[in-house]
């Protein structure tokens, strides 16, 4: 995660359709929204912020490919040029019998290394004591944290447009 | 606007607000252990400590301790491992298969089950260390490039296969379970009121924060996962039944064996999913979480995956017969009316004929019948794996090699150790660990809850609103 530098107002809702319909009419409004956090997952959130789609599935797909590689490569390898031998008959290389492995392998590969970069480009690491806009976030509360130094409106006008558009409470957060 | 379609029963019950859904689970988190746990606790800490006495026993005097002979050289070992793996099938079914098929009803035990599923895999694989007898040597079955001669492992053999998908399994479903504890385990942490709970929760929930970006990837590689682990749960049990099915013993040599495997693991699972989830509901209080609804569902797949099972003895039977292949008939008529007949009709006893009752509205919702059936259940389904092991080995082509199989002290003694195991497992996880996925429960709140409160968002109770250090922290 960046480090967080700056002033912010932290706007805290307490449903999650009522800042769902906020996001789109506060940025009609010129309002630069920094991220909504949640307990759980929005739907339509993403589109509502803007955010691009995740091109996660990409690189989930890369680590399949490199799985199903690696197992074939090295089943052909070890039963086909550096020891063969004759099993039941069967071919050296016999690609029928390579495919449970070759699948299993295809299923690790892709589902760690998706994971891992799941966790690098979220910047989430073992860490006792993140920093949060608001604690509640992660229990009942829906809370969007905005960048005073990104943003021309003055404070005044974005607590108002926040309290107009349903925030319960409208906090301001210094690093 | 909140509108309940009149088709579809509500899936949470109790007009329950997001911080009611918080509070409920974390409650057992953060409270001290009860009474009816410590005892609980103890049980299976003592089952465990008297299994892997004779664990260590076996390891120390050989296999000879078990029952095997040179007919019956495989019994309670595979047994035991089929039956374990069987039953963590349905906690990949629940959280992957049903996620695939938007099936709502398995946010609440999803958790529960996923536990389930790791702690059975463990159990499995500990069957598996123990019947190489020589369990130190284990690493002979990965590819190795080893001293003793440039040789390595074979493979064509479903043994080797076994190796790969059962290590896959288990890891890739303990990384689904991870994934999906950490945004909870971070609900724990902000609620955390001890320096130390704080730490431990906050390092394993790795930071997060809830952000909309954050969530947008979790669903993305949920979904995935999802993807990835249904093919592979369907293979894992494909594999574990061409261990049989590849090899030319009579009884084992069918082609029917990876589906009839894969729906027998399902319907063992799901049986097993219901009796611990039938208890956590009432020990943790959460009935309106785990509702009859829940609960009738579960048992709509278990009528349904024991019926496929029903048929696949059925079709099995049939086809000895009509192939024509005399080992083969011979093999299915001594399973019925050889020495091992009981086993054979206790197997389609509980497995064919008790999962019809649930055809029964008022018996597939009643706590009781489903909790009793699942029990059967699960004894006729280690039974099946018993009959097909045991009875299609212990009458050889040659009569002067037939034998019978009695277990030992130390074949019942290794099957209650994974008794402890599991116990100890999976009630350290529901102490320790939240039960029910708290945050794919407030996701379906809106939609599927019974009624929906004024305030949906609530108001967190009691001293842990929100850590209280936490704002002079920032600040």
């Amino acid at each position: 995660m960046a480090e967080l530098t700056g002033k912010y107002l932290v706007g805290v809702f307490d449903d999650d359709d009522v800042i769902l319909h906020a996001i789109p009419k506060l940025r009609k409004a010129g309002v630069k929204i920094h991220e909504v956090y949640s307990p759980f997952p929005i739907h339509g959130l993403d589109d509502a912020l803007g955010h691009p789609r995740t091109r996660i599935g990409i690189a989930a797909f890369l680590f399949g490919l490199t799985g199903a590689t690696c197992a074939l490569t090295m089943m052909t390898w070890m039963l086909g040029y550096d020891w063969p031998m004759n099993i039941g008959g069967k071919d050296y290389i016999s690609l029928p019998n390579f495919i449970p492995i070759t699948f299993e392998l295809t299923v690790l590969f892709t589902a760690f290394g998706m994971v891992t970069t799941f966790f690098v480009t979220n910047g989430l690491s073992p860490n006792p004591a993140p920093v949060l806009f608001d604690p509640r976030s992660t229990d009942n509360k829906f809370v969007m944290a905005i960048e005073m130094g990104k943003n021309k409106m003055s404070e005044e006008d974005i607590t108002k447009a926040l309290k107009d558009l349903g925030a319960g409470e409208v906090n301001i957060k210094q690093f | 606007m909140h509108v309940t379609s009149p088709v579809r029963p509500p899936l949470v019950t109790g007009g329950k607000t997001y911080a009611d859904v918080t509070e409920d689970v974390c409650r057992h988190v953060e409270g001290k252990p009860t009474k009816e746990w410590k005892i609980a606790f103890i049980v299976s800490l003592v089952v465990l400590i008297y299994g892997t006495a004779c664990l260590f026993w076996t390891w120390w005097e050989g296999l000879g301790v078990w029952g095997l002979n040179k007919t019956v050289g495989w019994a309670w070992d595979i047994t035991n491992f089929v039956w374990w793996v069987g039953i963590g099938h349905a906690g990949t079914l629940i959280s992957a298969i049903l996620l695939l098929f938007r099936q709502k009803w398995r946010t609440s035990i999803n958790r529960a089950a996923e536990a389930m599923t790791i702690f059975a895999v463990i159990c499995a694989a500990s069957f598996i260390l123990m019947h190489m007898g020589r369990p130190w040597l284990a690493y002979w079955a990965l590819p190795l490039p080893n001293t003793f001669g440039s040789l390595w492992v074979n493979f064509n053999s479903p043994l080797v296969w076994d190796v790969f998908a059962i290590s896959t399994y288990f890891s890739v479903s303990l990384v689904f379970w991870y994934i999906g504890l950490i945004p909870d385990l971070a609900t724990i942490r902000d609620r955390a009121t001890s320096k130390v709970s704080r730490f431990i929760y906050g390092t394993f929930a790795m930071g997060w924060n809830g952000s909309a970006k954050t969530w947008s990837r979790y669903e993305y590689i949920s979904l995935i996962l999802a993807g990835l682990s249904t093919p592979l749960v369907l293979s894992v049990h494909t594999i574990v039944s061409m261990d049989f099915a590849t090899s030319v013993i009579p009884g084992w040599h069918t082609t029917i064996f990876p589906p009839y495997f894969v729906a027998g693991a399902i319907f063992s699972g799901f049986a097993m999913v219901q009796n611990l989830m039938l208890i956590t509901r009432v020990v943790y209080r959460l009935e309106d979480y785990i509702t009859i609804e829940h609960i009738e569902s579960m048992n709509k797949i278990i009528t349904l995956t024991g019926s496929i099972v029903g048929i696949a003895y059925l079709t099995e039977f049939f086809i000895a017969w009509y192939s024509g292949v005399e080992y083969e008939s011979y093999a299915f008529i001594n399973r019925a009316t050889g020495p091992y007949w009981w086993a054979y009709w206790a197997m389609m006893t509980c497995n064919v004929i008790s999962p019809q009752l649930f055809w029964s509205r008022s018996l597939r919702r009643s706590v009781t019948w489903t909790f009793f059936i699942s029990v059967i259940v699960n004894i006729g389904m280690w039974f099946e794996r018993f009959v097909i092991i045991v009875t299609s080995l212990h009458r050889d082509y040659l009569p002067s090699s037939w034998a019978m199989f009695s277990p030992t002290f130390y074949d019942i003694g290794d099957y209650i150790f994974s008794f402890g195991l599991f116990g100890t497992l999976f009630l350290l996880f529901s102490k320790y660990l939240p039960v029910v996925n708290m945050a794919e429960v407030k996701a379906i709140i809106r939609s599927s809850s019974e009624r929906l409160p004024k305030n949906i968002s609530g108001v967190a109770k009691g001293a842990r609103v929100a850590n209280p250090s936490f704002n002079k922290d920032a600040e």
